[in-house]
């Protein structure tokens, strides 16, 4: 399969009170053509500072991309894109798709405005031609009386159906990328599963690549292929969704998927990870999940553990996986 | 979102060192300049206003009738007024006036306006709707006209100007600390309280009252000059400090029968009073931009 | 079987909405004759979607909003109409925890003072003998002594929540309603709560009123699960029951709405088509008729009664159950 995305070596940066804070260490990931890669991580793990990253979303805060490659479609390296440039991809070529469909639509502009605009911007098409494409993208979307929600401002309806219309507008351009930021995480179980319905149905229909952001290992494992497990700015695991949950490797990524309370497991206590997540700013010495983790050994805590590659083509910086035991290192 | 709270939460603690709330006040106002220089300036004024009588070259009662209306020189920097007096030592004797005048109001007011504004913002209801409306009837007579009608009623004196300038502060204060304690009543930390059977007492006193304490104070700086004016504007008027009196506005109204020929005696009170006002207003401006929430640009 | 600590029989509770100029004052009826009871030492949980009434249920028992109608007995004593200066009793044996670890703590107290607040409201204790039980009382939830004399917002989310679990045990109460006590945690932090949560009950002896939107969570935790849908309790049960052999179309949803860690257990779901119906204009007979994939006539006219499932203490709310 061929690669849509390849992000390298990213290292990602804000500036607050005149002091640098590296929120990504050096991210590496790649996405298929077609493929549904799940990235997940707690608060602070940087995996919403990667998806603002990808799209160079820094408008009004002090983040910059230090160094690194994002290539798209190949050689086209998004990181030497003006914002010109980039803004003729974003909505075209990579879509977004953000927690609070409320503060991403604009409350005084109607539905259908909001949703032709970008139709008409990327897709050049005529009135008449953008209106039908608009009304038929909606349909697509599983909204009821397309024409008249066209004429009616995002307060007016229900937060499942403003996330509807948010999807709408992703895919309204044909994106070959669809960013999906929490999509699911400020609805309710129901409508949740209405909406994670939806983009599976829509994802295979169109053939898409999506990048699912999520802290939820249940959404992960219901939609995506591939999963990049991310803790304090770094990938610290990467496999095929079902090696994950039937193996993890990572001591973190076990400690995740233990303390998740699953139906029907009859446990009196949950594992759990012992500690807090830590403050960006305050990062330990050495590997960053060392201070919590149940395998720790002394090296963790002077040297940072290179990413090995492992059988199965999945990966995982842990020196538990150091070359004796089987992992090459990258 | 993640990317705020990532680089918001990196700012909490360093390291050991201690969070004050007091240094962190501190460290932000060293960044106020116009309000430090302020600041400094209204130091120097409460300085003065307590060793002034000490310092003063001159008696400020002491008429001299060999040097009456002086201009600025170098036995009286200031200049004297009608009665050989001189205005630099009665500047310095009128500090202590003007803002023992002006605190003593405002602290007043605010004492008053604060219970009042917490009264009717935690409990609502007809005792909302009566503070209020009475508020309301304050402020459609315009202030001073207000302080007026109040010296007269009671009579003219010192005394009399700081009960009128605090009453016709309160319902302002009452305003601002109602509509504080209408946010603050609502945050989870006082159902929390609540939820513990914490009196009323206890959650307005304990809870709500810190909420409100930062646009409290910066209210009250800048009520401070207000106060000057309106005490200097009643006893330019005649009803507040009697004329021989060291105060800033009665020397203003002294003077003004000789604004034609020699300026400074309304010049000198007069810049005393604007240079007063103009700082206590940077210094209010200074702490809305430190301890007001609402202003707060995180 | 033990005894039965909290009763709660025909609660309902409406809100008057702000109307138009021109329109009739609307209600909202958030919470529509809701029963259960919790047997001491036991978790009950009430689960359900938003603008269900289970957080207004928790609200209405703890006192915090003005009583609607309907019986609340508490430790053998009808609290549900009684006036604030008589329940100083029930404050002490009710305590609180709240959703958001954040909101929930004075930012301008330091630990030790939250954490002794009850104390301060109810105890004539000396300022040295409060704290001294504030530190055994940190202790018992995961922190130490050294924490109290810092600032809540200088913790992380777990941490200001232990600090908030700290102030509801220190008057060593009976009952603690928590009102979505994990939700706002990260994941990994999640299991140390609701661990820490478990011991807490069997070390004090709690009686848990554990609100929540999560199943899984709540399955963990409870005993005994109600299932809310639009302010009416739909299923009620055991958790054994209402887990492995639920009646009501809506609990049959919501359980297969959950996604599952397992990629292996990707599974046909039912989905609800439609959104939640609005509080204000709730249907008529069966609430949940609009979205039901079984729906009948009679669902559209008549509300269902309460019926007795077939194992003791399951109760369901639905015309397909004989």
């Amino acid at each position: 399969m061929e690669k849509l995305l390849q992000v390298e070596k990213l290292e990602t940066q804000f500036t607050k009170d005149k002091q640098k804070i590296k929120i990504l260490h050096g991210v590496n990931f790649h996405i298929h053509q077609g493929e549904v890669l799940g990235l997940v991580g707690e608060s602070g793990s940087g995996k919403s500072i990667t998806s603002l990253s990808i799209m160079k979303l820094f408008k009004g805060t002090s983040g910059e991309i230090n160094s690194g490659r994002i290539l798209f479609n190949g050689d086209e390296d998004l990181i030497n894109k003006s914002e010109t440039e980039m803004r003729k991809i974003r909505g075209k070529q990579i879509a977004m798709i953000f927690q609070e469909p409320m503060t991403s639509l604009n409350p005084v502009m109607k539905i259908g405005e909001q949703l032709l605009e970008p139709i008409r911007l990327h897709l050049g098409l005529e009135e008449k031609k953008a209106k039908e494409h608009a009304v038929s993208i909606l349909k697509k979307v599983g909204i009821p009386r397309a024409e008249e929600i066209m004429n009616e401002f995002p307060h007016q309806l229900s937060g499942g159906m403003r996330q509807r219309i948010m999807i709408a507008m992703a895919i309204s351009c044909n994106p070959q990328l669809l960013i999906a930021d929490e999509p699911s995480t400020a609805l309710d179980v129901t409508i949740q599963a209405q909406i994670l319905d939806l983009m599976k149905q829509l994802q295979q229909k169109e053939k898409m690549s999506v990048l699912l952001i999520t802290h939820d290992l249940g959404v992960v494992a219901e939609m995506c292929e591939r999963v990049v497990v991310m803790y304090a700015g770094r990938v610290v695991e990467e496999a095929d969704v079902f090696d994950l949950f039937e193996s993890p490797k990572h001591p973190y990524t076990k400690g995740l998927i233990a303390s998740v309370p699953k139906l029907g497991q009859k446990k009196e206590k949950l594992d759990s990870i012992k500690g807090n997540v830590p403050n960006p700013s305050e990062l330990p010495k050495g590997c960053k999940f060392a201070p919590r983790c149940n395998d720790v050994m002394p090296i963790c805590y002077e040297q940072e553990p290179p990413e090995l590659n492992l059988e199965n083509a999945r990966s995982c910086s842990c020196w538990l996986y150091k070359e004796e035991r089987g992992g090459i290192r990258v | 979102m993640e990317l705020s709270k990532a680089v918001n939460s990196s700012t909490t603690i360093k390291k050991e060192k201690k969070y004050s709330p007091l240094r962190e006040l501190l460290k932000n106002w060293k960044k106020q300049k116009n309000a430090l220089w302020a600041s400094l300036f209204i130091l120097l004024l409460i300085t003065v206003a307590i060793i002034g009588p000490f310092i003063a070259p001159y008696d400020p009662y002491k008429p001299d009738y060999n040097a009456m209306l002086q201009g600025p020189g170098i036995d009286h920097i200031a200049g004297t007024d009608e009665y050989g007096r001189d205005i630099f030592s009665r500047l310095l004797f009128g500090a202590r006036i003007s803002l023992t005048v002006s605190f003593l109001s405002v602290f007043l007011g605010a004492i008053g306006g604060t219970i009042l504004g917490l009264l009717s913002g935690y409990f609502g209801g007809w005792l909302d709707r009566l503070i209020m409306r009475s508020s309301d009837v304050m402020f459609a007579f315009p202030d001073i006209l207000l302080a007026i009608a109040i010296v007269a009623i009671l009579g003219p004196g010192l005394t009399n100007v700081v009960i009128a300038v605090s009453i016709f502060s309160i319902p302002s204060f009452a305003r601002l600390v109602r509509s504080s304690t209408l946010e603050a009543k609502e945050t989870v930390f006082v159902e929390a309280a609540k939820s513990m059977g914490a009196s009323h007492f206890r959650i307005m006193f304990q809870h709500i009252l810190p909420e409100t304490l930062g646009s409290l104070i910066v209210f009250i700086s800048m009520r401070i000059g207000t106060a000057i004016l309106a005490a200097s504007s009643l006893s330019f008027l005649g009803l507040g400090a009697s004329p021989e009196t060291p105060d800033w506005g009665a020397m203003l109204s002294l003077g003004r029968d000789y604004l034609g020929t020699s300026t400074h005696v309304v010049m000198m009170p007069g810049i005393a009073i604007f240079l007063t006002v103009l700082a206590f207003n940077i210094v209010g401006d200074g702490l809305r931009d430190v301890l007001d929430p609402k202003t707060k640009n995180e | 079987m033990s005894k039965t600590l909290l009763k709660v029989t025909g609660l309902k509770k409406s809100f008057s909405i702000p109307a138009g100029m021109f329109e009739k004052k609307k209600l909202l009826k958030a919470v529509h004759d809701v029963s259960f009871m919790i047997p001491e030492g036991k978790t009950f949980s009430l689960v359900g979607e938003s603008g269900c009434g289970k957080s207004t249920t928790g609200r209405l028992i703890s006192r915090l909003i003005e009583p609607g109608d309907g019986e609340i007995w508490l430790d053998g004593e009808e609290i549900s109409q009684k006036k604030e200066a008589q329940l100083k009793g029930m404050r002490k044996k009710v305590q609180m925890i709240f959703q958001d670890p954040y909101a929930s703590l004075n930012p301008r107290m330091k630990v030790r003072d939250i954490v002794a607040e009850p104390l301060t409201i109810h105890t004539n204790l000396s300022r040295a003998e409060r704290y001294k039980q504030v530190s055994e009382i940190l202790e018992v939830v995961g922190l130490s002594d050294y924490h109290a004399n810092r600032y809540a917002h200088e913790f992380s989310g777990g941490q200001r929540q232990r600090i908030g679990i700290a102030r509801a045990l220190i008057m060593k109460p009976k009952l603690i309603i928590a009102d979505e006590p994990v939700s706002a945690l990260d994941v990994s932090i999640q299991a140390q709560i609701l661990n820490l949560l478990k011991e807490l009950q069997a070390e004090f002896d709690l009686t848990y009123l554990f609100i929540s939107h999560d199943l899984s969570v709540v399955e963990h935790i409870s005993d005994h699960i109600g299932v809310m849908y639009l302010g009416t309790i739909v299923e009620s049960g055991p958790k054994e029951v209402i887990f492995s052999n639920p009646q009501h179309p809506y609990t049959k949803a919501l359980l297969s709405s959950i996604p599952i860690p397992d990629p292996k257990l990707r599974r046909e779901r039912i989905i609800l088509q439609g959104d939640l119906p609005s509080p204000v204009n709730p249907p008529a007979g069966c609430r949940f008729h609009t979205r039901c994939p079984v729906a009948m006539d009679i669902c559209k006219g008549t509300e269902p009664p309460v019926k007795p499932g077939e194992t003791a203490g399951h109760f369901v709310s639905c015309h397909l159950v004989e």
